[in-house]
Order: C-alpha cells, then structure tokens, then sequence
C-alpha cells in the first residue's frame, strides 16, 4: 500500500486508469454495447423501409435512441463487478469523498461507452444519408449528452445494485430521466436542418450535463450507501 | 424543545400513527364518499350541457381531479422520502409507499378518462400533446418507485432507495415537463389546445371543486388504511401488534 497521498485529480485520474485498464483486459465490455449500437440503429430501415427521405428525416431519432440503449446497456457493470469483489466498500471507507468517487466513475463509463458512440454515429449517419453538416451537430449533442446519460444512469445502477432483476429494472428507472437529454439532442439536429439553428438545443444539453454533474455524484453517492448498508 | 414539539414527534412512532390512522381514516372516507356523492350528482344531473362538447365533457369532472391527484401526490411522497432521509423515521418511507399506489393509480386513471374524451372529442385516442406525454412519463415515474421497492426485500433499504428515487425524480418532472412542451411545439404546430381559458359555468366549477377535495379526502383515507397495513406486516413481530390484532 503506498502512504502517498494523493490530492482529488490524482484521485480522479487514478480511478480513470484503473477503470481504463480494467476494461482493456475485458475489450467485449467495452465493444458489445457499440455493436448493440450499430445494430439496433441498422434495425430501423429494415422494418421501415429503404425509403431515404423517410429515413433521413428519422435519422437524429433513430441514432439517439439506439445510442440511449446502447449506453445504458453498460449501465448495470458500473458498480457491479466493484460490489462483488469488495472494492466498492472500501470505495465507500476510503477518505475520499465518495462522491468524487462516483463522478470518476461515472467519466469512465462516458470514455468507454459514451465516446465510442459518438465516433461510430457519423457512419451510422451517412448510412441514413444525413449530410456533414448534420454529422457534425449529431457529433456535438451525442458529445455533450451521453456524459449526462453516464451521470444519471450512475444513480440507476447504485440504486439496483445486488437486486433481483436489476437489468429490467435499471431500464425502467433510468429512461424516464433519460427523455430530456433525447428530446434535446435528437431536437438539436433537426432544429439546425429545419434552420432554426442547434445553439438553443446544444445549450441546453449543456446545461442538463452541468446540473447532473454537481447533483447525479451526491445522489448516486446516497444511493450506493444504501445498498451497501 | 417545545413540549408541542414533542408532541408532534409522538406520532413519527408506527406504533403511536397506527391508533391515530385508525381514529382518522373513517372520518376521512366519510367525506370523501359524501363529497363524491354531491360532486357526481351535480357533474351528472345540475351541470348544463357544454353548448360544444355536448354530454361528453362530463368526463373532466373525473379526469382533472384525477390528474391534479398524480402530480400532487407525487410531490407529496418526495416529500415524505426526503423527511424519511433526513431525519431517518421509519414511518415517513412506510408513507412514501403507501401514497405511491393511489398516486399511479390517479396517473392511469387520468390518461385512460383523457384517451376516452379524446375519441370523440379530438377523433383520436392518443395525440402527442406535451401535458398527455408528461403524465405518461409521470405513470412511468411512478411504476419505477413500485418497482424498485417491489423488488428489494428489506423494507428500511427499500425505503431509502426509494426516497432516492422519489427525490431525482422530483428534480427531474419540471425539466421533464418543459422540454416535452418544447418539443411539442418544435414537431407540431399547434393542433389541439387544451390551454384555452375555458369560460365556464359556475356549476361546473363547483361540481370540479367538490371532486377534487372528494379525491384529496379519498387520497388521504386510503394512504392511512395503507400505511397502517404496512405498519402491521413490518412490526409483526412486536408485542403492541400481537395485542393490537387480539
């Protein structure tokens, strides 16, 4: 055990390499939810039909909808391998404030699950024929959203940890929180297409990610003491 | 502290609630089912006929209160789940679930009496209007406390987890509701409006004012025939309730 202390961005950079490095010896964790992604987002031609302009006019839905699935297939592992090896206790006993604990957590779910997505969205996208410009704003609002996906979806896997049917469950508690980011971001795109211009959508996705950022860390904190009681 | 603090206090025992809940619920039955049975008889038999929606709009004499009850009620249990984190009293989480039934029971209720003056009204049974779709997410919200705490068998963890719930929940309905009406709005023009100052018979209102209070005192007496339920399967094992059932 080293007595180096370290101060709260070593703290946060140290859970992010272990999380990183934790995922790289299990690749699967980290690609399964993005083939999820692109398969699901695949699934919506082939039961609508190939018509592009319908499928054009569906794409920010459809993408954001699979990416919404996609991350909170990944969800339930936040917590989980750390609650059965008892890491998570001593998560809980350490000196850091939990709460920190969690954000670093919940900022490594967003770079192994979050960002992968919004890499793969543009080839999904040019498959549904948006154009570069559409690309991009689908990039920036998967970019600013999918971090508040992470965040509120840490409050979802710290309530369910270690109960019966946490899968179903997680899903049935974490998408009705999840609507304000689908509706901004799915919104941001068609607004700019529409020529409304995306700024007022991307703004707010902004803003929900400050707002879950102070709050989602101090309920998920709550959260993950009551399960550990 | 004041002695009348303290007396307060008395009542955050389960076993001090339980004999107040039973002196209380009748009471509170009773108005509601003579307050149901005024509001019904003057939503059927005194209110006129709506010059455009004929017969049909007597339907909102049911489904405003019954929507007004899913949102309010939801507050009330965040509430309770929040006393219930402070302060660590077992009886607020036992009234957090006893509320959370009846409060998606209203939800349901609402959008079931919606989707049936909808039909005649708009011709369809669903449209996606900001307030339907917000009630829908309420429902949901709501089914996701009964679950999680359905499905977690210690009654003190369940309750805290749901009071988590109930409290992200709580932050999150006003945001909920604005960017559903935002994004109505950017979808579709505006089809249907509900919003339009009703100008209404003074009758009606009465007959709306009476159904709401009666379904305030319903709420009132059915979460207390709950929470005394609960309070009963969670102290079984007591001395007080062993006398209390002879």
């Amino acid at each position: 055990m080293s007595t180096r202390t370290l101060g709260l961005g070593g703290v946060l950079l140290a859970v992010l390499r272990r999380e990183v490095a934790l995922a790289m010896r299990q690749k699967g964790e980290v690609l399964t939810p993005l083939v999820f992604f692109v398969v699901i987002a695949s699934l919506f031609p082939l039961g609508i039909g190939p018509e592009s302009a319908l499928l054009l006019r569906m794409a920010p839905g459809v993408l954001w909808v699979s990416a919404l699935l996609a991350a909170m297939l990944s969800l339930q592992r936040l917590f989980a391998t750390d609650y059965t090896d008892g890491s998570l206790e001593q998560m809980v006993l350490s000196s850091t404030p939990l709460s920190l604990l969690v954000a670093a957590k919940a900022l490594s779910h967003f770079l192994l699950s979050g960002l992968p997505l919004v890499l793969m969205a543009p080839v999904l996208g040019l498959q549904f024929g948006l154009d570069s410009r559409s690309l991009g704003i689908l990039m920036l609002s998967l970019l600013l959203g999918t971090p508040t996906l992470s965040l509120i979806g840490a409050i979802g896997a710290a309530l369910t940890l270690g109960v019966r049917g946490a899968g179903v469950l997680l899903s049935l508690l974490t998408l009705p929180l999840y609507i304000p980011v689908l509706i901004f971001g799915a919104g941001a795109v068609e607004a700019d297409a529409a020529g409304l211009g995306a700024n007022g959508h991307l703004s707010l996705l902004a803003a929900l990610l400050v707002l879950s950022t102070f709050f989602a860390p101090l309920a998920t904190a709550t959260a993950l003491r009551i399960s550990l009681e | 502290m004041t002695t009348r603090a303290i007396h307060w206090f008395k009542f955050a025992s389960p076993q001090n609630f339980y004999g107040l809940a039973g002196r209380l619920w009748t009471w509170f039955a009773a108005l509601a089912a003579a307050l149901m049975a005024v509001g019904l008889w003057i939503s059927f038999f005194v209110a006129p006929t709506d010059a455009q929606q004929g017969q049909g709009y007597r339907i909102i004499f049911v489904h405003v209160p019954a929507s007004q009850m899913s949102m309010f009620i939801y507050v009330v249990m965040a509430f309770w789940a929040g006393l219930g984190l402070a302060f660590n009293t077992r009886l607020s989480g036992m009234m957090a679930s006893a509320l959370a039934p009846t409060g998606a029971l209203f939800a349901f209720l609402s959008l079931i009496t919606g989707a049936l003056w909808g039909k005649p009204m708009w011709g369809a049974w669903w449209v996606w209007d900001a307030r339907l779709t917000s009630e829908l997410i309420l429902l949901f919200l709501y089914l996701g406390f009964l679950a999680l705490q359905s499905s977690i068998d210690d009654p003190r963890r369940a309750d805290k987890a749901g009071a988590v719930l109930a409290l992200v929940g709580v932050v999150n309905v006003p945001i909920i509701y604005f960017s559903v009406q935002w994004w109505n709005t950017l979808h579709q023009g505006a089809s249907v409006s509900l919003t339009r100052a009703p100008s209404m018979a003074s009758t009606m209102l009465w007959g709306m004012l009476i159904m709401v209070v009666a379904f305030w005192m319903y709420t009132i007496a059915v979460a207390l025939v709950r929470v005394r339920s609960i309070i009963l399967e969670r102290e079984r094992h007591t001395e007080w309730v062993k006398h209390a059932l002879e």
